[in-house]
C-alpha cells in the first residue's frame, strides 16, 4: 500500500496550537493529553463506521476537544465496537457509555458528545445492561474496540504477545500443541475440524524443505464480515496466533491470504506485520530466541472458491484457484509440496487466550463438543445488526431477539440463514436450538464462518435458494463437471419456479440433481451448493408447492410472469445417427 | 521452493509506469508464483490488463502466456478491458440482496444501459457487482469511486451517479 | 519398488503397489471403470467424476483415478447408485455444449459417445444449456470446435507435461470456462504451438481434429504417444 492522504500532516486551524493539549501529528494519530486521562472517546475506525463518516468524526472531535481547552480528554482510534447499525459509534469506557450515530441525522450531535466528555452533561447510554452487549462473551473480540488497531504498543500494553512469549520461552512446541488439543478449539472457518489435531499432523510431518502456516482470510460468504472486522480491529492478535502456531508446528514462513475487497483490513494487516517485525514479535530472533517467522500478505482477486484450502494454496502459488482432490492434505503436502497449516482468522485469534490463560479457559465456555465462543455477523431483518461474539450453545432465539432486538414492528420472523452458500435456512420452529456445530448440522445448515442473516416475511425462500444457486453457479471454478454444470442446471429449474413455469416433475428433478451434485462434486463448494435447496425444501416445501402448483409467490417477491407449464425448449436431435442413444426428452 | 527464473526484460513501451511493475517483480524475485501479485500491481498502475502487459509479465516471470491468460480471466477482480472514468460497485451479498440490490442493478441497467461488468458507451461509468463488501449493516450498499453509500434506494443512487 | 497392498475390488482379491491408484489396479485386473479426463501418462485431476467408486466404510464417493490403494480397502465399481450418477454425468456433458453426433468428426470414435453407449443412456431429462461458443480453424492443420469440448483438459496436460509447449490452458471459470491458446490468440497465430498434434490425438471427443477429416472417419491412431510418457508415474 502506498502512503495515502491518511499520513498527511494535519494543518492546524488558525489560532490553534495543536501541541498545547496533546500531540496531534497526523489525521490518524490519537489525541493523548500529556497529563492524566480522565475520559477517553474511543472512536470506531472499522470499515462499517468509517463508511458512515467516522474518520471525519475522529478528526473533528480531536479539533473540538483541543479547542475546548480540556486537558484530560483523550480521543482514540479503535476497532469495531460491534453495533454497526448505529454507527458511527463512540464509546467512553471510563463511564461505560456508548454514543450512537454520532454526527448523523437523528443521532448524537458532536456538541452533545463534547459536553459529555468535558463533564457538562453526561449523554449516551449505559453499555452494561444493554442486551446487545450483555449476552456476549468476548474472547476473539476481547480487544476489538479497545486497542488502537494500528499500534503494536497499544496491543502489547493490553497484554498482547504475552502468550507468544510464554510459548517460545517456557513451553516446548509439543506442549503448545497439547495445550491447543486440550482446549477443544475447533476450526472457526466452517467445518469445525479440531485445531489441535491439525497442528499435530503438521508438527509430525517431515519438513526438510520447510513448513508453512497460512491464515485463511478469504472471507467469501455473502453476508459475513467477521474476519474483516477482526483484521481491522486487532490484526496483532491474529499474527500472534499465527506465530504461536508456527512455533508449535516448526514453520518459519507464513502467508495471510486476504480478500482484495477489504482494503482497510489489508492495509492494517500490512502495517501490523511491519510493526511486529520492528518490535521483535515477528521476523528473526523473535523475543530474543532462535525462533523466526516471516509473514507475507497475499491478496485474493475475487474468487469465492479460494476459501477452499487447496484452491487457496493454488492461488498463493500464483495459479488459477482450482481445488485438487485430497488426500494428500495440505498438512502433509501443501505450499510447494511442504507441510502447511491452514487455519482461519478467527481460529488464530483464539489461540493467544488458550496459551496465556490455559486450555481450560475456552473449555469453560460453550457446549460439550463446541468449546468457546463464536463470532457472528448478525445482519438482515433484525433491529440491531453488527458484529457479535457469543458463547457456543446460546439459543438462536436469544441471538435474534435479545441481541438483535427482534424484527421491525409489523414484520414476522421467517428464517435465519447461516453458513453462506453451503449453509441452510433455519425456520421459526427451531429457534430454541442451541447454536453449536452439531446442532446446526443436524438442522441441515452449518456453522460456517459466521454469517447470520435474519429473514422476515418479505423474503421468498425459493428466491433465496435461487440467489445462492446463482452465487455458486458464478463462483464454480469449472474444474469438475457436477459443480460446473449441475449448478447451472439447478439454477435453471429454480429460475423456472420463480417465473411460475416449473412442473412438479421438475421439482422432483431438482431434488435428484441436488443429491447428485452433493455426492459427486470434487470440493466443498460443489458438495455444499445444494444445501440451501435441501434446507428450504425441508422447511419451506409449501412455498415451493405454491410456486409450482398454484403459480403464486406467497411473499410476493418472484415475478411469476411465465406461462404455467410452458414447454421446455426443444432439445434437438443431439445424438441422432449413433444408434447409441436416442434423443429423448422425458417431457 | 519454486524455481526462480529471474529475468529483467525490456518493457513494452517507455511509459514510466512500467517501472512500478518492474519494482514489484524485482521485490518478488521474479518468481513465477508472484504472478497474481504482479497482476494486481499492473492493474493498479494501468487500470486494466492488456495483451502487452500480460505478455510482458509472463515473459519476465517465466510463465507461459496461456497460464497468464488463464489466471487473469479466472479472477473477477482483474479486467482485460479499460474501465470507465468512474466506477459504481453494487454489492450483491445476501443482506444487500434481500434489501433490494437487484432493483439497484435493474435501475442502473435501465437508466444507463449497462449490465454488470459493462461500461457506458461514453466511457463515463463502469458498473460492477461485488460478492459481499462486508457492509451488511448498511444494506444495500453501493461503492461509487471508492466511497461507500449505505441503505441506497434506486433514485438516490441515480442522483449520486448523476453528479459524477 | 514400492510395497505391495492387497485390496478387494468388486469381490476380487487384487494386489497392487502402494503408489498405484484404485483405477490402475482395477484396470490391471481387467475391471473396467469408465473415465474421460484420465489418460495414462498424464497427471490425474479427478475432474470428470466418471470414475467414481464406493469405498466400504466411507460415506463419500471417491474418484478412483486420484485415490491410492490401501491395505484392506474394499472397492465397489458398479452399483445402481454409481450407474445413475455416471449416466447423469454423461448426460450433463452432452447437454453442456452442442454435441450433435451425426455431424461430428468423432462419431463412432468418441469416448463420450462410448460412455453413453456403455451406460445405456438412452434419453435426456435435463435441458440443454446451449452456450454460444466458437470454432477456431485458423491453424493450418487442425481445428478447435468448442461445441464439442468437455473441458477434460487432456490437451492442456499433454501440451504442458509431454510437449512442454504450454499452448493450451483454461480461461474463465464455471460456465464461462473455455479452452484457450496463448493470450486468447487464434490457434493459427500462437507463438508457442509446435504443431505437434498431440492435443488432437488425446482429445476424447471431436473438439480438436485434423482438417480434412470427414464425419465419422476413424481417427488415425498414432502409436507414438504411449512411448512419450513415463508409465512408472501412472
Amino acid at each position: 500500500m502506498t502512503p495515502g492522504e491518511d499520513d498527511a500532516p494535519v494543518v492546524p486551524a488558525a489560532g490553534r496550537a495543536p501541541g498545547s493539549a496533546g500531540r496531534v501529528r497526523r489525521h490518524t494519530d490519537p489525541l493523548v493529553p500529556e497529563g492524566p486521562v480522565r475520559v477517553s472517546a474511543n472512536v470506531c475506525q472499522a470499515a462499517g463506521c468509517m463508511s458512515m463518516g467516522s474518520d471525519r468524526l475522529f478528526a473533528d472531535l480531536k479539533e473540538d476537544v483541543v479547542a475546548s481547552g480540556a486537558t484530560d480528554v483523550a480521543v482514540r482510534r479503535v476497532g469495531c465496537l460491534g453495533l454497526c447499525s448505529a454507527g458511527p459509534l463512540v464509546e467512553v469506557p471510563e463511564q461505560g457509555r456508548l454514543f450512537e450515530k454520532v454526527g448523523a441525522a437523528g443521532g448524537t450531535s458532536l456538541a452533545e458528545l463534547l459536553g459529555s466528555l468535558t463533564g457538562e452533561a453526561p449523554g449516551g447510554r449505559e453499555v452494561a445492561d444493554d442486551p446487545f452487549f450483555a449476552r456476549q462473551v468476548k474472547v476473539v473480540l476481547e480487544r476489538s474496540g479497545k486497542v488502537d488497531p494500528e499500534d503494536v504498543e497499544d496491543y502489547v500494553a493490553s497484554g498482547g504477545y504475552e502468550a507468544l512469549a510464554k510459548a517460545v520461552t517456557m513451553m516446548s512446541p509439543d506442549e503448545v500443541t497439547d495445550e491447543v488439543v486440550r482446549s477443544g478449539l475447533r476450526g472457526r472457518g466452517g467445518a469445525g475440524y479440531p485445531t489441535g489435531l491439525k497442528w499435530r499432523t503438521v508438527a509430525k510431518a517431515p519438513g526438510e524443505g520447510g513448513k508453512y502456516v497460512v491464515c485463511n482470510a478469504d472471507e467469501g460468504d455473502p453476508g459475513a464480515f467477521m474476519d474483516r472486522s477482526v483484521l481491522e480491529s486487532c490484526p496483532q492478535q491474529v499474527l500472534e496466533g499465527m506465530a504461536i502456531a508456527a512455533y508449535a508446528v516448526g514453520a518459519s514462513r507464513g502467508y495471510v491470504y486476504a480478500r482484495a475487497e477489504y482494503p482497510l483490513a489489508v492495509k492494517r494487516l500490512q502495517s501490523a506485520i511491519r510493526q511486529a517485525e520492528a518490535s521483535g514479535h515477528l521476523g528473526r530472533d523473535i523475543l530474543g530466541t532462535r525462533f523466526e517467522l516471516h509473514i507475507e500478505v497475499r491478496i485474493g482477486a475475487g474468487a469465492f472458491v479460494c476459501g477452499e484450502e487447496t484452491a487457496l494454496l493454488a492461488s498463493i502459488q500464483g495459479g488459477r484457484g482450482t481445488p485438487r482432490p485430497r488426500p494428500p492434505y495440505p498438512a502433509s503436502a501443501g505450499l510447494w509440496g511442504c507441510p502447511t497449516l491452514i487455519n482461519n482468522v478467527e481460529t488464530f485469534a483464539n489461540v493467544p487466550s488458550v496459551i496465556s490463560r490455559g486450555s481450560g479457559y475456552l473449555a469453560g465456555t460453550g457446549t460439550e463438543r463446541s468449546k468457546g465462543t463464536k463470532v457472528f455477523a448478525l445482519t438482515g431483518a433484525v433491529v440491531r445488526t453488527g458484529l457479535i461474539e457469543v458463547p457456543m450453545g446460546l439459543r438462536l432465539r436469544d441471538i435474534v431477539f435479545d441481541i438483535g432486538g427482534g424484527l421491525a414492528p409489523g414484520r414476522r420472523f421467517k428464517a435465519v440463514q447461516t453458513g453462506g452458500p453451503s449453509g441452510g435456512c433455519i425456520p421459526e420452529d427451531l429457534l430454541d436450538m442451541s447454536v453449536d456445530y452439531e446442532t446446526l448440522s443436524q438442522a441441515g445448515s452449518i456453522m460456517g464462518s459466521g454469517g447470520m442473516i435474519v429473514m422476515d416475511d418479505t423474503s421468498c425462500m425459493v428466491d433465496v435458494a435461487r440467489y445462492f444457486m446463482d452465487f455458486c453457479r458464478e463462483e464454480s471454478c469449472g474444474k469438475c463437471l457436477p459443480c460446473r454444470v449441475g449448478t447451472q442446471q439447478m439454477y435453471r429449474l429454480l429460475d423456472r419456479m420463480c417465473h411460475g413455469t416449473a412442473t412438479m416433475a421438475q421439482l422432483e428433478e431438482l431434488e435428484g440433481l441436488a443429491g447428485m451434485v452433493r455426492a459427486t462434486s470434487l470440493c466443498g463448494l460443489g458438495q455444499g451448493a445444494p444445501n440451501p435447496v435441501f434446507s428450504t425444501l425441508r422447511y419451506f416445501r409449501d412455498e415451493y408447492l405454491a410456486h409450482v402448483q398454484d403459480h403464486r409467490c406467497p411473499a410476493g417477491v418472484c415475478p411469476m410472469d411465465g406461462t404455467p407449464g410452458a414447454p421446455v425448449p426443444p432439445e434437438g436431435a443431439l445424438m441422432a445417427g449413433t444408434g447409441a442413444a436416442s434423443t429423448g426428452g422425458a417431457r | 521452493m519454486a524455481p526462480t527464473t529471474a529475468a529483467a526484460r525490456q518493457a513494452p513501451s517507455d511509459d514510466k509506469r512500467w517501472r512500478q511493475v518492474d519494482v514489484r517483480m524485482r521485490r518478488l524475485g521474479y518468481r513465477p508464483d508472484g504472478l497474481i501479485e504482479v497482476l494486481h500491481t499492473t492493474q493498479e498502475v494501468f487500470g486494466y490488463l492488456d495483451d502487452d502487459a500480460l505478455r510482458y509479465v509472463g515473459e519476465s516471470l517465466g510463465v507461459p502466456p496461456s497460464t497468464v491468460y488463464g489466471v487473469a480471466t479466472f479472477y473477477s477482480h482483474f479486467s482485460l478491458k479499460p474501465q470507465g472514468r468512474h466506477t459504481c460497485v453494487v454489492c450483491t451479498g445476501t443482506a444487500c440482496y434481500i434489501n433490494g440490490a437487484g432493483q439497484l442493478l435493474e435501475e442502473v441497467g435501465r437508466r444507463l444501459g449497462v449490465a454488470p461488468g459493462g461500461t457506458t458507451a461514453d466511457g463515463r461509468i463502469s458498473v460492477l457487482k461485488a460478492r459481499c463488501l462486508g457492509a451488511c449493516s448498511m444494506a444495500p450498499a453501493v461503492v461509487v469511486d471508492g466511497e461507500v453509500h449505505g441503505k441506497v434506494r434506486p433514485d438516490a443512487l441515480m442522483a449520486v451517479l448523476g453528479t459524477l | 519398488m514400492s510395497e505391495v497392498r492387497t485390496l478387494v475390488i468388486d469381490g476380487h482379491d487384487v494386489a497392487a503397489t502402494a503408489d498405484q491408484t484404485v483405477l490402475s489396479a482395477a484396470r490391471e485386473n481387467g475391471i473396467h471403470i469408465p473415465t474421460l479426463c484420465h489418460l495414462q501418462g498424464l497427471s490425474d485431476i479427478g475432474a470428470c467424476r466418471l470414475c467414481m467408486v464406493e469405498l466400504e466404510g466411507s460415506p463419500r464417493l471417491v474418484a478412483s483415478c486420484v485415490t491410492r490403494v490401501e491395505e484392506g480397502m474394499r472397492v465397489t465399481t458398479v452399483s445402481e447408485r454409481l450407474n445413475a450418477y455416471r449416466r447423469r454425468v454423461v448426460e450433463m456433458f452432452f447437454l453442456e455444449r452442442n454435441h450433435v453426433c451425426a455431424v461430428c468428426v468423432a462419431n463412432g470414435s468418441c469416448e463420450l459417445q462410448g460412455a453413453a453407449r456403455d451406460l445405456g443412456l438412452d434419453h435426456f431429462e435435463l435441458a440443454p444449456l446451449h452456450p454460444e461458443v466458437a470454432v477456431d480453424a485458423t491453424h493450418e492443420r487442425f481445428v478447435l470446435d468448442q461445441n464439442r469440448c468437455i473441458l477434460c483438459s487432456r490437451c492442456v496436460r499433454v501440451c504442458a507435461e509431454v510437449e512442454g509447449a504450454h499452448t493450451w490452458d483454461i480461461q474463465g471459470r464455471g460456465a464461462d470456462a473455455r479452452l484457450v491458446s496463448d493470450l486468447g490468440t487464434p490457434w493459427g497465430s500462437s507463438t508457442t504451438c509446435t504443431s505437434c498434434g498431440k492435443c488432437v490425438q488425446v482429445c476424447p471427443t471431436g473438439a480438436l481434429f485434423e482438417k480434412g477429416r470427414s464425419v465419422a472417419e476413424p481417427k488415425a491412431r498414432r502409436p507414438y504417444l504411449p512411448y512419450l510418457v513415463d508409465h512408472s508415474r501412472a
